[in-house]
């Protein structure tokens, strides 16, 4: 299959499952529109876990190898105190580029 | 149910202009999101038809994003379909939340509203509701969500498309790919909240970390995983 076909089946089973999860409550169980405590505090887990999971990888593992003062995990300290302090994308990624390109200088 | 006073009742039009109005601030937390999705499909080496077939059909920023990081490290559809469902999962949260005031709508209506449903639309359109008739004047519920909703649709099109064009004039000597890693960073700030939620975080960065060497890019949802079982964990044991 080439990155392309991939691609689209990704699309197309990714966007009916995303759509199966919107519709769950709208669509189906509406009168029993209540989500149990616990599954309830089980979602609440989710962003947090799943995006750390993306990112901490993506900054200190870039080439397959574990960098922990290159120019990428710097940059991400950065940005992490700029997204904490303006809670801006714009401003985090304005920011965390200028870092990176500048850390790679700096680093060669 | 609801009950509108015949004189008052809000129309159809007034109230998609509340919603468009309520969700235009956040726009600008959009565009850049947006940007960042057309940025991301072409540094997966996919063209304009994929990203805006992604942004279209998913219409689901972070899981989006996730799918195209993984895609491009050359991880298998499943993975990718796997990671992006377990990211929009917690919309069954919102789904339950807003169902619960769709009640008396119509199927279709609520064929939209699933469609449309996000995180901005969600957290405007229950702010509104439950001010309703208290400190702010009643709007028609469908319309007032499909104003939030529809608006922050067509910018999330059309500033996908930008990102494609833009990704591809920008010259390679500017990492514009590390701005995906970057947005999720912005994302994941706000969700922490709590020690429950922090655990989650560290755990689920942590073992994504050393399970990265794993075919397949498992690391990712083991490391979620793992993540999400530590923070429940803490939390029941605060709140028994």
């Amino acid at each position: 299959m080439s990155a392309t076909q991939t691609a689209w089946v990704v699309i197309v089973l990714g966007g009916i499952a995303t759509f199966a999860i919107r519709g769950s409550f709208l669509l189906v169980a509406t009168r029993l529109a209540a989500l149990p405590a616990t599954t309830r505090e089980l979602l609440r887990m989710i962003p947090a876990a799943a995006l750390a999971a993306l990112v901490v990888p993506a900054l200190l593992r870039t080439d397959g190898d574990l960098v922990l003062l290159g120019p990428r995990p710097l940059a991400g300290v950065v940005a992490l105190g700029i997204a904490w302090w303006t809670r801006s994308v714009l401003a985090t990624i304005a920011v965390g580029l200028v870092a990176v390109v500048g850390f790679e200088l700096l680093l060669g | 149910m609801t009950r509108y006073d015949t004189d008052t009742a809000p129309t159809p039009r007034a109230s998609f202009r509340a919603g468009a109005i309520a969700v235009s601030p956040v726009l600008l937390g959009i565009v850049p999101f947006g940007l960042v999705a057309g940025v991301a499909a072409t540094e997966a080496g996919l063209g304009l038809a994929e990203a805006v077939g992604f942004s279209v059909v998913v219409f689901a920023g972070a899981s989006q994003l996730a799918a195209l990081e993984l895609l491009g490290t050359g991880a298998p559809a499943w993975v990718a379909i796997m990671t992006a469902a377990v990211i929009n999962l917690r919309m069954a949260m919102y789904s339950a939340s807003i169902g619960s005031y769709m009640t008396d709508q119509s199927l279709p209506r609520r064929l939209v509203a699933s469609y449309l449903l996000t995180d901005q639309a969600y957290a405007l359109s229950l702010a509104r509701y439950q001010q309703q008739g208290r400190t702010r004047p009643e709007v028609d519920r469908f319309f007032f969500y499909l104003g939030t909703a529809l608006v922050l649709w067509m910018v999330w099109q059309v500033t996908t498309v930008l990102g494609v064009v833009v990704g591809g004039a920008v010259p390679d000597a500017v990492p514009l790919g590390f701005a995906v890693p970057l947005t999720f960073l912005c994302l994941l700030v706000p969700t922490v909240t709590d020690r429950p939620t922090l655990a989650a975080a560290l755990v689920g960065g942590g073992v994504a970390l050393a399970a990265a060497p794993l075919p397949a890019n498992l690391g990712m949802p083991l490391g979620a995983g793992a993540g999400v079982l530590v923070g429940y964990a803490l939390a029941r044991r605060q709140r028994p």
